[in-house]
């Protein structure tokens, strides 16, 4: 067995390990050496062994086998064993370990003890790993060194009090009057733990809180004291006076002043005084008035010292610390729902932090600028989001390509704007956009039936360009099934008119139809769309005859059978083809847009509350459109059989669902009785019949019988929580 | 409260992790990975903050060692960052300028002096003569008992 060596020696030889194999090497042996070193009997030399296993632990090797010399070791009555030995237990032992259960009478013991710094090293390590059989133990301990001890037990059992009431939440009630009390020392770190142990007591208990707002009045006297005094060499801090204690005060006045307007009075003068004295060319200054500005937004402050909190958050934006400049528009989005024209004045610096090089100042610049976007400076805006679109960090621009669409949705001046802002979008960052943004654009350009020349030339132009943005290269493919025919004639008042042949069409949806780049569904948009332009070009017919064939042996299921059922298009329905595949109607305005709206203003509208986490949670509704593909026919007639006739005719069609109109009629010489209709529908289709209007039918078609129908696509809905 | 606070070399040695609530291994496995690769990443001149998960990350360097505070979403940021320099200050005038090496050969003294400045995710003391006065006389007991003794010390 190799001699052990001291622990810096072992460091030093760890260090100059050249590989990691050596370096295992040497760890392997020492701690070889460490353990065999445990199961010896006392000698002197315990302390430096725990410490070299400790340094071991934290290069991440395991160093388990410690535990049980950490309980010695704490129960040992030497103090530089036990300062070790509450360090290992720090380190390797936590509240999941049951060995941890083991010191509890070790820290029971030390916590009486005469000397201060044994005292201090329970009292650290209770308040570091304490689980809550511990605490529950203690607590009448810690009460205890609460209210009779020197000061440098108190500031500690103080915090010990406040992990003890994170663990378990009852024992508050038992701290309430010792905390109280705590107030009134004249020591700073006593002070400070009251106040933080106050904070806690009061966010878990509503009832404790109240109880609480009396000593208003007395933070505001401790807090006046700090700001007026003169300079103390022990807390002061670039000229401020203990601003760890001021910002902890501050907290604490938030707290206890929100939703009460006699503490928030109270609090006023004094947060005043604070906001205009601090001095704000260090970090230490703007901390203080960091918080003193949060503080007045979240109380019932008078309007004055609001208009105040916002100029200061103003100048933070012009400042020329970054971290600064952050901590602004954190604090800006948090009031940008409340007071919306106050944080309006400053978006002409906010946006121009969208082109600062940090990539966490541009994140928090997107999420104010989105939040800033209104009816009148949305021209302004959409280009500065635009063109921080093309040069974004690319873990942002899914958020800002969203961001753009729902504030065009909104506050679009107008329907060629909008369309122009989505396709500028697709070109930019295509690939980002979440799926719904296709049947969404579809929807949009169908409504907008006066730029279709318009649009269908824009999509052609930009598909001619570039085939791999799948978002762009569907809708455009879609646009130039439903409207080749414009595209052919040559003639758009809008924009420049391409001149192009059939030819040149099929080419550019035959070349999409073949890529490697088009991902199954815009292949299948592709083929959809070939085979309407053949009831909208007159001479290459064959040729997308010749598509659709070809593509009827493909080996993607989808496509090939599409391809399959135009192919009998072609062949045995001629007929039908033309009705089948003209224009489709006007699509009712859906409710996906409504519910995005709603999500917004709840996302704005967020409250300052310094518990909640910063961003809301966005709901994202992910809906599989119901997206017919043909317009159904006015009428059909679906059954005709020994005289009985039934037709259905298509009454209206929305995005969630279809409304038909069975009609039977009768043309034979009697009457039927007792007539029921019975349908059936595949399994992604509901199917809710109404009562028919009868169950009878009159001879010779003299009266007809109608059912209506109500079908519907069932779809999954995907709500899931987004946290940006 | 804070939640934890790591030290780090520019290469990604951990040098100090100091835990305030409870984790398993893994997790604190984890979070080391993540912390190192996020700031190690970050350009020289950026934001001191961080978003990561629901908790605010603050680091600051030191000549070759990364302060890295991971602290709750009501915690003041800019405060934190003084809570990182006050630590600093303090291990500057225990080890007398201080430098990586001291921390690496002395990490139990480092852990002590952080424990009478910190203590369960809040500061302890504010005033930097009290805290250091502390740990002289931690130590004066630690070395008097060591002399009664007559062993050597670490």
């Amino acid at each position: 067995m190799s001699p052990s060596v001291p622990l810096q020696e072992m460091i030093r030889a760890i260090r100059s390990a050249r590989t990691q194999c050596e370096e295992r090497g040497v760890i392997q042996r020492e701690c070889a050496a460490i353990r065999a070193q445990f199961r010896q009997a006392d000698n002197g030399g315990r302390s430096h062994n725990l410490a070299k296993l400790l340094y071991v632990h934290m290069l991440g090797y395991p160093a388990h086998f410690g535990q049980m010399e950490c309980v010695r070791m704490i129960a040992s009555p030497r103090y530089s064993e036990k300062r070790v030995g509450y360090l290992g237990a720090m380190m390797l032992l936590d509240e999941k370990q049951d060995a941890s259960l083991l010191i509890t009478n070790s820290i029971k013991n030390d916590l009486s003890n005469s000397n201060q710094y044994i005292q201090s090293l329970a009292l650290c390590t209770l308040a570091c790993m304490g689980s809550a059989e511990m605490c529950r133990d203690l607590a009448p301990e810690i009460d205890r060194l609460l209210r009779a001890s020197n000061s440098y037990i108190k500031k500690k059992a103080a915090l010990c009090a406040v992990h003890i009431v994170r663990k378990v939440h009852d024992l508050g009630e038992l701290f309430t009057k010792a905390a109280r009390s705590l107030l009134t020392e004249k020591n700073h770190g006593v002070v400070h733990g009251a106040v933080v142990l106050i904070t806690e007591l009061c966010e878990r208990n509503s009832e404790t809180l109240e109880r609480f707002r009396k000593t208003v009045p007395d933070l505001v006297q401790i807090m006046k004291g700090l700001v007026i005094s003169g300079y103390s060499p022990d807390h002061d801090v670039a000229g401020i006076s203990d601003p760890f204690l001021q910002v902890r005060i501050l907290r604490l006045l938030r707290i206890l002043g929100r939703n009460n307007e006699a503490a928030s009075d109270a609090m006023n003068d004094l947060l005043a005084q604070v906001a205009t004295n601090t001095d704000s060319t260090k970090t230490v200054g703007n901390a203080v008035l960091y918080e003193t500005v949060l503080t007045v937004l979240d109380i019932k402050s008078e309007s004055g010292l609001r208009v105040l909190a916002v100029n200061i958050l103003g100048r933070f934006l012009l400042n020329n610390d970054r971290n600064i400049r952050y901590i602004a528009m954190t604090s800006l989005q948090k009031i940008v729902g409340t007071d919306h024209n106050a944080v309006q004045r400053h978006r002409g610096t906010i946006v121009d932090c969208l082109k600062d090089q940090d990539a966490s100042v541009k994140r928090r610049a997107l999420e104010l600028s989105l939040a800033l976007v209104s009816a009148s400076n949305i021209r302004s805006m959409m280009k500065e989001l635009l063109s921080f679109l093309s040069s974004c960090p690319p873990e942002l621009r899914s958020q800002t390509a969203s961001g753009i669409f729902n504030a065009a949705e909104r506050y679009a001046p107008s329907q060629r704007w909008h369309i122009d802002t989505i396709l500028h979008v697709l070109t930019t960052a295509g690939g980002d956009v979440r799926d719904e943004t296709v049947p969404n654009l579809i929807q949009l350009i169908t409504n907008t039936s006066e730029l279709h020349c318009y649009t269908v030339h824009k999509l052609y132009r930009a598909l001619l360009s570039d085939i791999s943005q799948q978002p762009l290269v569907q809708v455009a493919c879609w646009c130039i099934g439903e409207y080749g025919d414009l595209l052919l004639t040559g003639e758009c008042q809008e924009t420049e008119p391409v001149q192009v042949t059939e030819d040149y069409v099929l080419d550019v949806l035959e070349t999409v139809l073949q890529s490697h780049m088009s991902s199954p569904s815009t292949r299948g948009f592709a083929l959809t769309a070939t085979m309407k332009l053949s009831t909208r070009i007159t001479e290459n017919v064959d040729r997308i005859r010749s598509i659709v064939s070809i593509y009827g042996s493909c080996i993607d299921v989808e496509l090939q059978q599409r391809a399959v059922e135009y192919n009998a298009l072609f062949k045995k329905y001629d007929h039908m083809r033309a009705a089948v595949l003209e224009r489709m109607p006007v699509i009712e305005k859906n409710s996906q847009g409504h519910t995005n709206g709603e999500t917004i203003k709840e996302s704005q509208t967020v409250k300052v509350k310094p518990g909640e986490p910063q961003q809301p949670a966005n709901q994202v509704q992910a809906n599989a459109a119901f997206y017919t593909v043909f317009s159904i026919v006015a009428t059909v007639t679906v059954y005709e059989k020994d005289g009985v006739t039934v037709t259905l005719s298509c009454e209206k069609q929305s995005d969630s669902g279809l409304t038909v109109t069975l009609t039977a009629s009768n043309s034979t010489e009697s009457d039927i009785r007792g007539f029921t209709l019975q349908a059936a529908v595949p399994k992604s289709v509901q199917l809710h019949m109404k009562a028919p209007s009868g169950d009878s039918l009159p001879a010779r078609g003299t009266a007809k019988l109608k059912t209506r129908a109500d079908m519907s696509e069932v779809y999954e809905t995907k709500v899931s929580p987004v946290t940006s | 409260m804070m939640r934890f606070m790591l030290l780090f070399s520019r290469q990604g040695k951990l040098r100090l992790q100091k835990w305030f609530t409870s984790m398993s291994e893994r997790e604190k496995k984890k979070i080391i990975r993540d912390m190192t690769t996020m700031v190690l990443a970050r350009q020289p001149r950026s934001c001191n903050f961080m978003q990561w998960k629901d908790l605010k990350i603050v680091y600051k360097r030191y000549a070759s060692l990364y302060f890295c505070l991971g602290v709750e979403s009501q915690e003041n940021e800019l405060l934190a960052l003084e809570i990182i320099h006050r630590y600093v200050e303090l291990l500057d005038k225990y080890f007398g300028n201080v430098c990586e090496l001291d921390i690496i050969f002395n990490f139990e003294k480092a852990y002590f002096i952080l424990d009478e400045f910190l203590m369960g995710g809040e500061i302890q003391e504010t005033s930097k003569q009290i805290v250091n006065r502390s740990i002289e006389a931690s130590d004066m007991l630690q070395e008097t008992l060591e002399e009664y003794m007559s062993k050597p010390a670490f």
